[in-house]
């Protein structure tokens, strides 16, 4: 089997700035995501030669991406894959890419959640098995459950679990506190985050991303052309998805403590990109800490901490800006939201400015190899895409 | 004849004191409490509710029916005992039958039940009675009524009472009623209500049943009655020998309320849960006439497997903390509505509730033919060994379970914040993801014994979504 590995180049990227843009369209948000990755790469906008394009709740086929940007009639393949529909549009552009169908593609993602008239996501579900008779469980609550069984499991009190959660929040606040594309740029304190009101026991405000609209772009070409776009592109190591079978809402031995996506994702993805020592090779991670407790169970599943070892980890600050493995950098989905369709490209936004030490007041030291980890589902239904990129050949 | 093989009893777990009514009203409230259906609960889940616990010891009996007795029935076209042997996962063999509009609908029930099984026409008949009859608030009758359910087995052997007779009388009277489109039963003058109503069928009734089987009150332990308060009934089971202070059992009235058409047959099983072998009962269902039953114990009531008697439900309650709770779980006050995505978007659709009948709505899952795994909801390809096509129906609704993690969601719309999101493992295997019902929160940690109980999820489009919760094991 062959690999992704240095056959493909991201030359160019572009993102909005998250928050309730009420005032924006989607096709706003479209438009200058796209032309900022146009202007990075040096590219005019008729030299895309086919697009991917990440969307979950706006509508059918790639017309969506292509009335707004005036596309010439190219190929847009439409990709969903729940929450990580923005890193299912990067895999597919690569891989046609390598493919050699095409050598320059668009990869593009975008959700406009707050058009919606409420607060929260939209419930609409093809009529499956689950669809209308567990109607009832929030996002919230499906990762909740994974807390309330992390802190069972490892002997942690509700006290000593929600402190350990509080100091994954107050880390992302920092980072975004210097992320100006962030919809959260301010420090919160660890009893703000304790004495937050509760969302879904034992989670409280401050252990969930909110809901936000944003759209991020990259532009994906064939690696030995590379160099003639930018001196500085940035080479795709390892891509790898991992759909769980949903497995953990049927059967008892999942532990709920983990997310068996994610382990195997990982892996596969550390496999394809030649990676031996995972924690201590990755320069730095965006990770899709959409809760908390999802930040602290996938520095676990990618073998950043020992199994159990997170919370020791998480208090030593490894994951802080300054520390060994810094992650979520840019101030993660707790900072940014999670526009669905858009988040697994802003990761990849802000892994690509780090490896080209553009990260200004986040860069971290000498970076070369980055992460990026976005999750669909829930805890015992998930889909996992790993993503790993490097600034060497 | 015909007579009673095992009988069950639902009191829903929510009790609203009525001297918090009365405060509410300014006003005096009445002693005791009143049970109230949870927001999840119908007519049709009590009666499931009561079913499932007279047929918890009797599960290998042949069901031939199932006659379903209600005056606020679910839905009003579309058979609701359907619904309910379909929960129950009865065969197709089975009658079923709605009986409604009456006080008297149980003890109607109970009678055709009887006559099926005397004409040979069914071996056994469950009959079901629920109600949850809706007053005008701050009207005297929303204190007095009370929510519940009543199941019988009825058939011709093993019988732990026989039915020694019964007698019905019709008595045209516009003394409470209700027509199509209005939510409130609207009554009559009171003292023509209790004077010319209720005291003078029963003086006659009461007094021609007994005569015609040239009985006297003396023969009986309980008279169980319905409709008015217990002095009422008292007053009058008096004038025909029975001793008001020890045959008339106000227990139901003083704790869960009278609960409509389920009233005097709930009044029975209090009775039957004490009744010594040989003991007669006395049932005088009021309501457009009445029905009269005598029930004499046999000797198999001494070593019947009780399950959840009246007294233990009565006593394991949740208080409910305010009449503005109540208001809201019978939609009678417009709150302030969260901006939460729209039920509408997980409206249940015809086609795919029929196919799951027999599957998720029964709580079947499938066990593999090949390793043995149970697993919900049915697959056709095992999770574990991949075999396909080679399972058996495995019902979950009765296997002990425990609480593998959960959830208290503060977010989701609902009547009964928090949800109790909580993943449910099996014993013998199997997992079930499902909210958690009549809880108390602090009751709620990793690892505690729950059950299965069939309730509403909510209603939309006109459709009632039925399925299962957990709830903590309660005696």
């Amino acid at each position: 089997m062959e690999s992704i590995k240095n056959k493909v180049a991201i030359v160019g990227m572009g993102c909005v700035k998250f928050g309730e843009n009420f005032d924006q369209s989607i096709d706003d948000m479209l438009i200058d995501a796209a032309y900022e990755a146009y202007a990075d790469a040096g590219i005019e906008p008729n030299q895309i030669q086919a697009a991917w394009f990440g969307n979950l709740w706006s509508g059918h086929t790639g017309q969506i991406l292509a009335t707004p940007l005036k596309l010439s009639y190219i190929p847009v393949t439409h990709t969903e894959n729940a929450c990580a529909t923005g890193s299912e549009a990067l895999r597919g552009a690569c891989y046609a890419v390598a493919a050699g169908a095409c050598d320059i593609a668009l990869a593009i993602g975008v959700e406009k959640l707050k058009d919606t008239g409420y607060m929260g996501l939209p419930q609409t579900r093809p009529n499956a098995t689950w669809s209308y008779r567990l109607a009832s469980m929030t996002a919230p609550a499906g990762f909740a459950l994974m807390a309330t069984r992390y802190f069972a499991k490892n002997g942690l009190s509700l006290e000593e679990g929600k402190k350990l959660l509080a100091q994954i929040a107050v880390k992302n606040h920092y980072n975004g506190s210097l992320s100006p594309k962030a919809q959260f740029q301010k420090e919160i304190s660890l009893e703000q985050a304790l004495k937050a009101p509760m969302v879904s026991y034992p989670l409280g405000l401050f252990d969930c991303c909110p809901v936000s609209d944003g759209a991020a772009a990259a532009i994906v070409v064939r690696a030995d052309l590379a160099k003639s776009f930018r001196p500085d592109p940035i080479y795709v190591k390892a891509l790898q998805i991992s759909q769980g079978p949903r497995e953990g809402f049927m059967n008892p031995a999942y532990d709920y403590a983990h997310v068996e996506e994610t382990r195997r994702a990982g892996a596969a993805a550390y496999a394809e990109a030649g990676i031996k020592d995972p924690a201590r090779e990755i320069s730095c991670a965006e990770v899709h800490d959409c809760f908390t407790i999802t930040e602290l169970t996938i520095m676990e599943d990618l073998q950043f901490s020992k199994e159990g070892k997170a919370p020791e980890d998480i208090a030593a600050g490894r994951y802080s800006l300054q520390g060994d493995l810094p992650v979520n950098t840019d101030g993660g989905l707790k900072c940014f939201g999670h526009p669905i369709g858009a988040t697994g490209l802003r990761m990849m936004y802000e892994v690509y400015k780090q490896l080209q030490g553009k990260a200004e007041k986040r860069q971290v030291k000498n970076p070369t190899i980055g992460l990026t980890h976005n999750q669909g589902g829930e805890p015992g239904a998930a889909v996992v895409s790993v993503a790993i990129v490097g600034n060497e050949k | 004849m015909a007579g009673i093989i095992s009988f069950g009893v639902h009191v829903p777990v929510h009790r609203l004191s009525r001297a918090v009514i009365g405060q509410s009203w300014e006003s005096r409230g009445l002693p005791g409490e009143r049970a109230v259906a949870s927001y999840d609960e119908d007519s049709l889940t009590m009666a499931v509710a009561a079913a499932r616990n007279c047929l918890k010891h009797f599960a290998s009996k042949q069901v031939g029916g199932v006659y379903f007795a209600t005056t606020t029935a679910p839905y009003l076209e579309k058979q609701n005992a359907a619904l309910i042997a379909a929960a129950l996962a009865l065969p197709e063999a089975t009658q079923t039958l709605d009986f409604s509009n009456s006080l008297r609908a149980g003890t109607s029930a109970v009678s055709a039940a009887i006559n099926a099984i005397n004409s040979g026409a069914a071996e056994t008949v469950l009959v079901c009675v629920a109600d949850m009859r809706l007053f005008a608030p701050k009207s005297h009758y929303e204190m007095f009524s009370g929510d519940g359910a009543v199941a019988f087995l009825l058939g011709k052997e093993d019988l732990i009472a026989e039915v020694e007779w019964f007698d019905s009388y019709t008595d045209e009277i516009q003394d409470m009623w209700r027509i199509e489109g209005e939510r409130y039963i609207r009554n009559a003058e009171e003292r023509f209500v209790q004077d010319y109503g209720y005291a003078r069928v029963m003086r006659n009734a009461v007094g021609k049943s007994l005569k015609k089987h040239g009985a006297v009150g003396e023969k009986f332990v309980r008279f169980c009655g319905n409709f008015a308060d217990p002095k009422a009934i008292g007053r009058i089971a008096a004038k025909f020998g029975f001793n008001p202070e020890t045959q008339v059992d106000g227990a139901l009235n003083q704790s869960v309320g009278d609960t409509g058409a389920a009233m005097a047959l709930m009044n029975a099983a209090l009775a039957l849960e004490c009744a010594a072998p040989g003991q007669s009962i006395f049932v005088a269902a009021y309501g457009n006439g009445c029905d009269l039953m005598s029930i004499r114990a046999t000797e198999k009531i001494a070593g019947f497997p009780f399950h959840r008697r009246i007294g233990d439900q009565i006593s394991q309650k949740i208080m409910m903390s305010s009449y503005s709770k109540y208001l809201i779980w019978r939609d009678l006050i417009n709150v302030a509505q969260t901006p939460r995505p729209p039920l509408v978007e997980r409206q249940p659709t015809p086609p795919a509730q029929w196919r799951e009948v027999k599957g998720e709505l029964v709580l079947n899952g499938t066990r593999c033919q090949q390793c043995g795994t149970p697993q919900y909801p049915p697959q056709r390809v095992c999770m574990i060994c991949k075999t396909k096509d080679k399972m058996d129906l495995y019902n979950f609704s009765r296997v002990p379970a425990k609480v593998a993690t959960f959830s208290n969601d503060y977010i989701m719309e609902t009547l009964d914040s928090p949800v109790t999101t909580t993943v449910v493992d099996f014993e013998g295997g199997g997992r079930l993801i499902c909210d958690m019902t009549d809880r108390k929160l602090d009751e709620i940690v990793v690892g505690m014994d729950v059950e299965m109980t069939f309730r509403k999820l909510y209603t939309v489009g006109g459709i009632h979504n039925y399925w299962w919760k957990c709830t903590p094991v309660r005696k």
